[in-house]
């Protein structure tokens, strides 16, 4: 006898009873904090404050382990609570050439004002899985040394002196910045908007777009004309106070690509920019950024547009993990009904093709 | 800590103010798809966000909300999309039509005839009914303004060249107050006739693909076809097995392994209204009750 | 009927004045005019580079010039400026009154789509909705253009280049354009094959009083099907008369290297 299914609202609570369980673990081992996700695990929570787009590092690191360490699963999470948050107004534009630099490199100038600073870096380690970290390692205390008064003015500010790189647009005081989290998207999109877009993006697939671009899919000869990482100040216009209020500080990685040469009839040529911002010490994520960003300009440029990275509309519209994540795993879902009436037309087809081929068969079979 | 604070419905209020304004527009032109600034939620992109959206912003402390999911209420999304408000918003749910004012749906019309003041929210997942003919969102949208559809006729031609008639079985295209070609979601055709002229008000929410369109009530909604190869919805073979209803919607059920099949009501409130006033199918319905009962117990 | 008739051959169809391009300090085109009459063939020759692909865009409303005008007179009589046109205006008249057949068939058919439908079309565009009817005439002009309308069901990827070509003409044809533009319609295709094309064609324009546009660097083509031949040479129009007399008794130097450079007909 046939039984309607029934009880999936048991099932559910049972499915997250046991998620919690198997997150968990075993329970013999040391439960992990937020603090040693966020001391320990750096790089995971710069990540999912960045494509998360909250700047919270405790927030950050709650959700992965909320997530099991599924970093996609915690920008999610991430998201989810930053879209409720009431919006209170727009911080003033970071200086980025005023940030208290912890690494900075350049490959275009072996030597730069200010000078290369490495910091902390796996370039240049030998990838050998290293035993000694399994447990109780302790570090070295590192070199320390007077911090350095020198400016460091950005690489390719020095190059624009010369008028060899293209100028920054300058936005006009008092616009607006475009948000498309406030405002639905639509093509062709401006650049603040493809930058806000890529900085939300999910990095491995950036990371593919702009190594198609190295590949030929769209060449821009890039060189990193600078990265750089450090803390700046965030400041907030207050309108009853009158001026810049600081909010505090904030860690981000900045990545400026040169790139070949624009000119013109009219205009001299000049290196073109692409450019990559990103919360904490994101750098594979702020590279890959600036790579897509040129890439994106090829119109702008009056480049040919015929690879996949320079496609604005493939580009922003698959970027998104926590968008692709979903509809991807929306095929979880039911489709009964769906499935049903692709069944049922199957069968009519089906049907009919054998009615159509009936008499030939018989003939055959005659024969 | 950052404690998080949730407002009524989970939607902060200027968001929600944002989505209404949405709606009206669609309302305004209806079958236009409304681009609108849909908000990262808390269930995945897929999974309803724009229905949940729409149903966030227009949900009132005195509204009586209804969830289904391929009809049924008692699939998981389906709970999980009712209990997440009946938590953020605390209003009272049921799973009986005709008692809500709210219903939201992802691939099904109710059978029991919607009535003035009730509201119908579907969940949609690709909301360009051009999308599959036209990749190009800047194309479709002036295929839209323009009113060029004769794209989508020519896919309704080559199932007619290919298989002899139209062989769309949900998603099937419509047209909205004789303007705009609509994506109905994937419903499925069977349930097109409902749309048409219908006392409630449709909205549909895409959430991933951020559009929001409408239907106002009594408004001529025409499924797409030929003179000479009008439309025609799904029709069942056989009475629903459970309640023996002959015009509904029903789902195959396989019931062993070796091509044992039934099928019932795809629109359990429905099935279960009509067992309860003493219809029947072929299979007794006392077992069903029994267990039903002790789920909801459980 | 048959004075209505005279009075509209009588005006011009597309009249085209000062057409110039520029594309930053490169001049395509220079200071083009000329008038075209109902049923009558036009073409437009010269080598690569010469201009007449960015003039055949102007004319076809596709490219805006940096100066002058491209007129046409509507079906309702009624001589407008395209420039004025809307874009709804404008593409309604690309699918009714107006014809555009590519070089490469891939252009101007959608390839995954059965030849019926790529005919029928243009047909469901402007509200045709009976399955039979629009079949039935994509059908008979399949016959028309000689292909075999048992393959009415086939994508043209499956058809060879010249049937291609002559159901991209069908596509073309089946609303009853009064101005068909082409654009080197024989190129890339056999001898044999461009020569059955042809034929084809000069009977179609012929049968249909058809007014044609054709750009192309073969002489031959010209000979055969215009009426009248420009000649472009680095953006401007060098020679421009009936095709007999300015194919058998060039005037330009230039032309009369064109000429030479092709076997006689």
């Amino acid at each position: 006898m046939y039984v309607a299914v029934k009880g999936g609202e048991r099932a559910i609570e049972n499915a997250h009873r046991l998620l919690a369980h198997k997150r968990r673990g075993d329970q013999s081992v040391a439960e992990v904090t937020l603090d040693q996700i966020s001391e320990q695990l750096g790089l995971a929570v710069d990540r999912v404050m960045s494509e998360g787009s909250l700047y919270d590092r405790e927030l950050a690191a709650l959700a992965i382990k909320q997530a099991r360490g599924d970093l996609i699963e915690a920008i999610f999470l991430v998201r989810a609570f930053r879209a409720t948050l009431p919006r209170f107004g727009t911080s003033e534009p970071v200086d980025t050439g005023a940030m208290r630099v912890r690494r900075r490199v350049s490959a275009t100038f072996k030597d730069i004002p200010g000078g290369q600073i490495l910091g902390p870096t796996f370039d240049y380690t030998h990838r050998l899985l290293d035993p000694s970290l399994a447990e109780g390692f302790v570090p070295e205390a590192p070199a320390v040394a007077e911090a350095s008064t020198a400016p460091t003015p950005r690489v390719t500010d020095i190059l624009g002196r010369d008028g060899l790189i293209e100028s920054s647009p300058e936005a006009e005081d008092g616009a607006s910045v475009g948000d498309l989290t406030r405002e639905p998207l639509n093509f062709p999109a401006d650049r603040d908007l493809r930058l806000q877009n890529l900085a939300r993006g999910d990095e491995g697939f950036l990371l593919a777009m702009g190594y198609s671009t190295q590949r030929g899919y769209g060449r821009n000869h890039p060189f990193v004309g600078e990265i750089r990482f450090g803390e700046v100040e965030v400041e907030f216009l207050a309108e009853d106070v009158g001026f810049a209020v600081p909010l505090g500080a904030i860690e981000l990685t900045e990545c400026q690509m040169v790139n070949q040469f624009k000119g013109s009839a009219t205009e001299a040529p000049c290196f073109t920019r692409g450019y990559g911002l990103a919360f904490g010490q994101s750098e594979r994520k702020t590279m890959s950024m600036a790579l897509v960003d040129r890439a994106l300009r090829a119109r702008e440029l009056g480049e040919e547009a015929l690879a996949p990275a320079q496609d604005e509309e493939f580009v922003m519209s698959h970027s998104d993990n926590v968008q692709a994540t979903g509809f991807v795993e929306h095929l979880k879902l039911p489709h009964y009904v769906d499935f049903q009436s692709e069944l049922g037309l199957l069968r009519k087809l089906r049907q009919e093709f054998a009615e159509a081929n009936a008499p030939d068969a018989m003939k055959e079979a005659a024969e | 800590m950052n404690a998080p604070a949730y407002n009524f419905a989970y939607l902060d209020e200027q968001t929600k103010r944002m989505i209404r304004r949405a709606i009206l527009k669609a309302i305004a032109i209806p079958g236009y798809q409304v681009p609108f600034a849909s908000r990262e939620m808390p269930m995945p992109y897929g999974w309803g966000t724009g229905g949940v959206q729409v149903t966030a912003a227009i949900l009132g402390p005195q509204d009586v909300l209804k969830v289904i999911d391929q009809g049924s209420d008692d699939t998981t999304n389906a709970i999980s999309i009712r209990k997440f408000f009946a938590k953020t918003a605390g209003v009272a749910t049921t799973t009986a039509t005709d008692e809500a004012t709210v219903i939201q749906t992802r691939h099904r019309i109710p059978e029991t005839a919607l009535r003035a003041n009730q509201v119908l929210v579907y969940q949609v997942p690709i909301p360009e009914p051009l999308r599959f003919l036209e990749p190009r969102e800047t194309e479709t949208r002036r295929m839209h303004a323009l009113a060029e559809y004769g794209l989508m006729h020519v896919k309704l031609y080559e199932d007619i060249a290919r298989f002899g008639h139209i062989a769309t079985a949900y998603a099937y295209p419509v047209k909205v107050n004789a303007r705009y070609v609509m994506d109905p979601s994937p419903t499925p055709k069977f349930d097109n006739p409902k749309m048409d002229n219908c006392p409630a008000l449709q909205l549909f929410g895409a959430g991933r693909e951020k559009r929001i369109y409408a239907i106002p009530p009594y408004t001529q909604v025409v499924s797409l076809d030929f003179e000479d190869h009008p439309f025609e919805p799904y029709r069942f073979n056989a009475p629903c097995a459970l309640c023996g209803a002959e015009n509904s919607y029903l789902d195959e059920i396989v019931t062993d392994d070796k091509g044992g099949r039934m099928f019932v009501c795809s629109d359990t409130d429905y099935c279960e209204g009509r067992q309860a006033a003493g219809h029947h199918g072929s299979l007794s319905a006392a077992p069903y009750k029994e267990k039903a009962q002790e789920a909801s117990n459980g | 009927m048959a004075d209505q008739n005279l009075v509209e051959n009588d005006e011009p169809l597309l009249v085209a004045k000062s057409l110039s391009k520029s594309f930053g300090r490169i001049k395509a085109c220079r200071d083009v005019s000329f008038s075209l009459y109902p049923g009558e063939v036009l073409a437009i020759v010269g080598e690569s580079g010469s201009g007449k692909s960015t003039l055949l865009q102007m004319l076809s409303g596709q490219l805006a010039p940096s100066a002058g005008h491209v007129s046409y007179r509507m079906r309702d009589g009624i001589t407008r400026d395209l420039a004025t046109l809307g874009e709804a205006e404008r593409r309604f008249l690309f699918r009714t009154d107006w014809g555009f057949v590519h070089q490469d068939p891939a252009q101007g058919l959608r390839m995954a789509v059965s030849a019926g439908a790529n005919v029928g079309e243009r047909l469901m565009a402007v509200g045709w909705n009976h399955y039979g009817r629009i079949r039935d005439t994509a059908s008979d002009w399949l016959t028309r253009v000689e292909i075999d309308t048992a393959r009415i069901d086939d994508a043209p990827r499956t058809y060879s280049g010249g049937m291609r070509q002559r159901l991209q003409i069908a596509r073309n044809l089946v609303t009853e354009p009064r101005l068909v533009f082409m654009d080197e319609p024989t190129g890339g295709l056999d001898v044999s094959v461009q020569a059955r094309l042809l034929d084809l064609l000069r009977s179609l324009v012929a049968e249909l009083n058809l007014a044609v546009i054709i750009v192309t660097h073969d002489l031959a083509v010209a000979r055969l099907l215009s009426h009248r031949v420009m000649v472009m040479k680095g953006g401007r129009v060098i020679e421009t008369g009936l095709t007999d007399q300015v194919l058998d008794d060039p005037r330009e130097p230039y032309t009369q290297l064109l000429v030479s450079s092709i076997l006689p007909p």
